[in-house]
């Protein structure tokens, strides 16, 4: 399974990140090499293994399902880039 | 403690520098003064993105009331009251700047402080700084890290080029080998603590997956992330451990399970002990010197009283691949989170997407980039099952290994890299190239076991060597207990050529 541009491009826009062409030209390139790299596990029969799907081989711990943090705004918004009367600000989207 | 002594006390490891605070030899003060100017004198290597001067001089100030209230039979010390410490930029301290060494969290003062970094600082830790590693600790070199390359502060002999300090926590092990900083955080993904370790001739652990909370530290892969001590002995290492360990309701997949003393399992006796040697970690193009340093650790070892076993770690060769799909794809999910919205930094848009876009696309290197979109292609509809499902299965088989060759030894001796720090620059046009210096290391963060890399020896160019000793899950003890007999035994002493 090759990549070409056009794929990366698309799966650029997925993962929200803007290229430039020469970047996207490079990337493919890169990334082409890694997943062909990666491919040599298709030589591997896992047919009858079990996915492992969490580091510690015990199910999530789950909490009561009660409040036990919150009523920071402030604290909350210290770091946004645009903040105004308690909300985040970002540009208009619904018409 | 004479004027003398004093001056180097930087160059003291935290059991001794313990022992000098503890009966009023050298002050927490003047240890803190000392690493300040020790990462004054030393600042040509680019190790660190902070450094809070101010802050550390008022937490050496109020670990030296503690020191003398404890010397007054008033109360008892904490277990690094007055020692001086480096902090990771993964670790988000509470009004000090936090940016995973990227453009994208330039300027991010956290309201909050990670659970491993409170645990240090209520046990009397001194924070001296913060330092660089590469970008959202993807790499392996630190060449990554949007604040610059951090320098090895070791030379080849008769070679004046600058070296890696490997990676991803490169100032952390700058910072302590160059002796800036007694001990320092790390978290380690595929290798992070322990390769650098390794490259700069420190000791680094990386405890059990779940053992130290990740709350509060900036996610890579979050299935295999965990945090850890660096600092230049075992003994040290278990230290910072004991502070560090502990369940944490805060991190859903911190285990709850009594921390054991670390210091105590230090220095027990080997005797019967089983050490796996496995046949697999001896990958093309490993430096034969470290071939000779991992046999005459066995040696060592053997001479201890252990017994060394022959095992085999079929799998080996498959970890490395699988890691480049579930890693990427779990930091793909995870680095979603910076959207230029709610902090970080902004690149103004035309809409919000284009927000997004540009946003992320400036702010992120190009080591980053390139793992978000081969983590979102391996996640897309399509390509799932063929690869990430394919290498969570493959995970599965290097866990299962691990769970068969730990029915025939106690622990594993392995060598930590396949080669001695290279230089800046070098690896740097094949990100695959690059990706094989975690070869030896990086199974251990999939099967979610303890790895610690002792400094064993030099290379033929005079540069430090790592082994790496791997346990059981929650073991740490065993581990530490053979890390100390390979540090008895190599007596690794050599300082690098820039050092405070």
């Amino acid at each position: 399974m090759s990549i070409d541009t056009a794929t990366v491009a698309k799966v650029a826009r997925l993962a929200r990140l803007r290229l430039a062409p020469d970047e996207l030209q490079k990337m493919a390139g890169e990334i082409a090499g890694i997943l062909a790299w990666v491919e040599q596990l298709d030589a591997l029969d896992t047919k009858a293994v079990e996915p492992m799907t969490s580091g510690t081989g015990q199910p999530l711990r789950r909490r009561p399902d009660v409040v036990d943090d919150g009523g920071q705004p402030d604290a909350i918004l210290k770091n946004a880039p645009q903040a105004t009367a308690g909300f985040f600000v970002v540009p208009k989207v619904v018409e | 403690m004479g004027a003398g002594t004093l001056a180097a006390a930087n160059r003291l490891s935290i059991v001794a520098a313990r022992a000098a605070l503890a009966k009023g030899e050298v002050s927490a003060a003047e240890l803190a003064e000392l690493h300040l100017a020790a990462i004054e004198k030393t600042k040509d290597l680019n190790a660190w993105v902070v450094v809070a001067a101010e802050r550390a001089r008022a937490m050496a100030k109020a670990a030296d009331t503690r020191l003398a209230a404890a010397r007054q039979g008033k109360g008892a010390a904490g277990l690094l009251d007055g020692i001086p410490l480096a902090v990771k930029d993964m670790f988000c301290t509470a009004g000090v700047q936090t940016t995973a060494s990227s453009r994208i969290l330039e300027g991010f003062v956290p309201t909050y402080e990670s659970t491993v970094t409170t645990k240090l600082w209520e046990q009397g830790a001194v924070m001296l700084g913060k330092v660089s590693c590469d970008e959202f600790a993807m790499g392996s070199s630190n060449a990554t890290s949007a604040w610059g390359p951090v320098k090895n502060p070791w030379l080849r002999k008769g070679d004046n080029r600058p070296l890696v300090p490997g990676g991803s926590s490169g100032g952390s092990a700058a910072a302590v080998a160059a002796r800036a900083a007694m001990g320092a955080t790390g978290t380690d993904t595929g290798g992070s603590i322990r390769q650098p370790a390794a490259f700069v001739g420190i000791t680094g652990l990386k405890p059990t997956y779940g053992r130290c909370s990740r709350w509060g530290i900036v996610a890579f892969a979050s299935s295999l992330d965990q945090a850890g001590p660096m600092a230049r002995t075992v003994k040290d290492c278990a230290l910072m451990l004991q502070a560090m360990a502990g369940f944490d309701p805060k991190d859903s997949t911190s285990v709850d399970r009594p921390v054991p003393d670390y210091v105590a399992a230090c220095g027990g006796s080997l005797k019967g002990l089983r050490i796996g040697v496995p046949k697999e970690y001896r990958p093309d193009g490993m430096d034969p010197v470290i071939d000779r340093l991992w046999e005459q650790g066995v040696a060592w070892l053997r001479d201890a009283g252990a017994v060394p076993v022959p095992i085999s770690l079929p799998n080996t060769k498959h970890a490395l691949p699988a890691y480049y799909v579930i890693a990427p794809a779990e930091a793909s999910s995870n680095l979603a989170r910076y959207d230029g919205v709610r902090f970080g930094r902004r690149v103004p848009g035309e809409d919000l997407t284009d927000l997004y876009e540009r946003t992320r696309g400036e702010g992120f290197g190009a080591e980053v980039k390139r793992r978000i979109l081969i983590g979102t292609y391996v996640l897309s509809a399509g390509y799932y099952d063929a690869y990430y499902l394919k290498a969570q299965k493959v995970r599965r088989l290097i866990a299962d290994d691990f769970d068969a060759a730990f029915r025939q030894c106690d622990a594993i001796l392995t060598p930590t890299t396949p080669t001695a720090a290279f230089a800046l620059g070098e690896k740097q046009d094949d990100p695959v190239a690059m990706y094989l210096n975690d070869v030896l290391t990086v199974t251990v963060n999939l099967a979610g076991l303890p790895g610690l890399s002792v400094p064993a020896g030099l290379s033929g160019e005079g540069l430090p060597l790592g082994l790496q000793v791997i346990g059981r899950a929650f073991d740490e003890e065993t581990v530490l207990k053979v890390g100390q007999a390979i540090e008895a035994a190599a007596r690794f002493e050599a300082l690098p050529q820039v050092c405070a």
